[in-house]
């Protein structure tokens, strides 16, 4: 029986297979590390005397607590310098490339890692955080782990896992004009729930997959923890390689040659077997937003607010009433009508440069509505830097929007960019659960499209919903 | 890792399904650079409601914590289990378990005990109805018995192994580090390095 991408990719990297219940002893060819799961890991090694076995597989950036402003000054909040500090300190002390602050590589861990070419098709890339996912758009395994498995990583390279079971996501038919690989993954999860990936590697396929740019698979297997999924994967095509050529890290010559010919074969064999399957039908898809607190909870933006008492399920009917009255919102209200202050775009989710410029397009001579903030930070300084090279800063600054330096900011609120409680954001970032922005924060989750029209109409709204732009005023 | 054979602590049901790590432990209270310390942090947000379950006195010094499904969403922080920890809990009981929250437990000798839902219903029922009933929870015999209920609880064996035995994940591998050179000297010469290149 022919084996599914995730089988290959698995069994490329397993070091020493394991007998009954032991697992197997799986190779890891990337580690990323940031500052906020990492320093309790470097402790256990330096308690124990062991040095980082790779440092060469490993590379550190800081985005979860750096400020989005003022980023030539020290950070203010002193928690967050110590931490900041401590990853230094470790780089420098166990020989880990680190992109500080200010550097011109820094910037959200998953965003940096694909930018630089380090991520590739075939690998395995491991990282302290849950969103490690999304390099698993080049067809690698990327999962995300805990501390202790950081530090068994450093001193190993390797971890000790059981295989995943794996589920194939089918995408087929056209995304309409005006929906988004985000509205694609977060109908996958209103879909089989938050619950529904434990276990599983998600293999996403299908036309509609197909046609993605290699940002936007991105944003879909990003968000495939939100599914309680452990990793999620694309298989790599032409559209991957492309991506790939040139970028620093990537093979070139005979090398290339040779990468190509072993990332051609990735696929899923016609006569494998997926444990699950589920088909989304991409046609029917419009554009997505959340209006609970887990991102299973979420509908059309053209639906209403729904009514716990039609819910069928006890602990289900529960969890809705909990978060309509946290998300402070009434049943049968059209979403189209649901108000917001803030409207965040950025995050490991929809930080990239495409998210900039199609936020940017529907921004262009258009203005962010009066008591709106608007929050665009890219997600990275290259992402940045590339951004004011095609004046997208100047639509974001001209519309009355902030233009921030690289971070993960408002997606979690380790940094100053917080919601203030009871403060309600459209967020391009991948968790609506209470108090994620900021303690008592309402946060709804929404594609950049949407973000921007939000913005300017100041309740949730996709571009269509926009009256035409006066791009005479804007030239 | 400390070992765990068998517990016994007062039980705290926790009527909530989804309980995603930023609730067991909101991302302000991560920048600390310790593994300890981080009991203040645990459920926050919720704590400052009156009416929670650990604000009730009766309930307050549980170890045994029975959730709703999907306990441990979200972020991957270790965080969540140091927290629980912090605080005194040793055993949490779910019906269901995010992936990495479940490995994370594994690893700092929290025991992740997974029930039915409708063993876990039990189990509120009479957590609430005689609060301050202390629960058992026996890791050999994959039990947690509390009043008249005895309950089964699934772990997978090798987890359940390294708990009892209080095993650390590394020494283990390092026995076999000569396996790790030897699969190490197989990788294609084409794989990237993170050593800086030019342009990068």
């Amino acid at each position: 029986m022919g084996r599914t991408l995730a089988e290959k990719v698995w069994d490329a990297h397993v070091v020493r297979r394991g007998s009954g219940d032991e697992p197997d002893l799986l190779y890891i060819d990337l580690h990323l590390v940031h500052e906020v799961t990492s320093p309790q890991a470097f402790d256990g090694l330096r308690l124990a005397g062991r040095p980082v076995r790779r440092p060469d597989l490993t590379i550190a950036t800081e985005d979860h607590n750096v400020p989005t402003t003022g980023i030539d000054l020290p950070i203010a909040d002193p928690v967050s310098r110590t931490q900041v500090d401590t990853l230094r300190r470790n780089c420098a002390e166990f020989g880990v490339r680190l992109h500080p602050m200010g550097d011109v590589d820094q910037g959200i861990v998953h965003v940096v890692g694909p930018q630089l070419g380090l991520t590739q098709p075939g690998m395995t890339v491991v990282c302290g955080d849950s969103h490690t996912s999304t390099h698993g758009a080049f067809g690698s395994i990327a999962f995300g782990i805990g501390t202790s498995e950081v530090e068994h990583v450093l001193a190993t390279q390797t971890l000790p896992l059981k295989p995943f079971r794996t589920m194939a996501v089918n995408v087929e038919g056209t995304l309409r004009p005006g929906v988004t690989s985000k509205d694609i993954i977060l109908a996958v999860i209103a879909r089989i729930g938050t619950g529904g990936g434990q276990g599983y590697i998600l293999e996403y396929r299908g036309s509609a997959i197909e046609a993605l740019s290699m940002e936007a698979r991105m944003t879909v297997c990003n968000m495939s923890i939100e599914a309680g999924a452990r990793a999620g994967m694309i298989a790599p095509d032409a559209t991957t390689f492309e991506y790939l050529r040139g970028r620093p890290h990537a093979p070139t010559g005979a090398d290339w040659d040779a990468a190509v010919e072993y990332w051609s074969g990735l696929r899923t064999d016609p006569d494998a077997e997926f444990d699950a399957e589920v088909t989304i039908d991409a046609d029917a898809l419009t554009p997505f937003v959340t209006w609970g607190t887990n991102p299973g909870q979420g509908l059309p933006l053209g639906e209403r607010v729904p009514d716990p008492a039609g819910i069928a399920d006890e602990n289900e009917r529960f969890a809705a009433e909990k978060a309509l009255s946290y998300m402070d919102l009434t049943p049968g209200t059209p979403l189209r009508e649901v108000a917001v202050d803030t409207v965040f775009l950025g995050s490991c989710t929809n930080g990239r440069i495409e998210d900039l410029r199609a936020a940017a397009e529907v921004l262009r001579g258009r203005k962010v509505a009066g008591g709106v903030r608007m929050l665009v930070v890219p997600g990275s300084m290259r992402v940045r830097g590339q951004a004011e090279a095609e004046g997208l800063h100047e639509v974001f600054l001209e519309a009355g929007a902030e233009w921030r330096s690289a971070g993960c900011s408002m997606c979690l609120g380790m940094n100053p960019d917080q919601l203030a409680p009871g403060e309600r954001s459209a967020s391009t970032s991948n968790r609506n659960f209470e108090g994620r922005q900021g303690k008592g924060g309402r946060t709804h989750l929404v594609s950049p499209l949407v973000a921007a029209a939000t913005a300017v109409r100041g309740t949730l709204s996709s571009p269509e919903d926009l009256p035409a732009a006066d791009l005479a005023a804007a030239s | 890792m400390e070992a765990f054979t068998t517990h016994t602590g007062v039980g705290v049901p926790l009527r909530r399904s989804n309980v995603d790590t930023d609730q067991i432990i909101p991302a302000v209270y991560l920048k600390r650079v310790t593994r300890t310390g981080f009991a203040d942090g645990l459920f926050a947000a919720w704590r400052s409601d009156e009416g929670f379950v650990l604000n009730d006195p009766r309930f307050s010094a549980g170890s045994v914590l029975v959730a709703g499904p999907d306990f441990g969403t979200g972020s991957s922080r270790e965080h969540a289990v140091w927290a629980l920890g912090d605080y005194g809990f040793r055993v949490v009981i779910s019906s269901r378990f995010a992936d990495i929250f479940r490995g994370n437990a594994g690893k700092q000798g929290l025991l992740a005990a997974q029930c039915a839902q409708s063993d876990v219903e039990l189990l509120w029922k009479l957590l609430e109805q005689e609060p301050g009933t202390e629960v058992t929870v026996d890791l050999r015999e994959r039990t947690v018995t509390a009043g008249e209920l005895v309950l089964p609880f699934t772990i997978d064996d090798y987890t359940r192994w390294r708990l009892l035995e209080g095993l650390d994940d590394i020494a283990l591998t390092l026995r076999e580090v000569g396996t790790i050179d030897t699969f190490e000297g197989s990788r294609p010469g084409w794989l990237p390095t993170t050593t800086p290149v030019a342009g990068s």
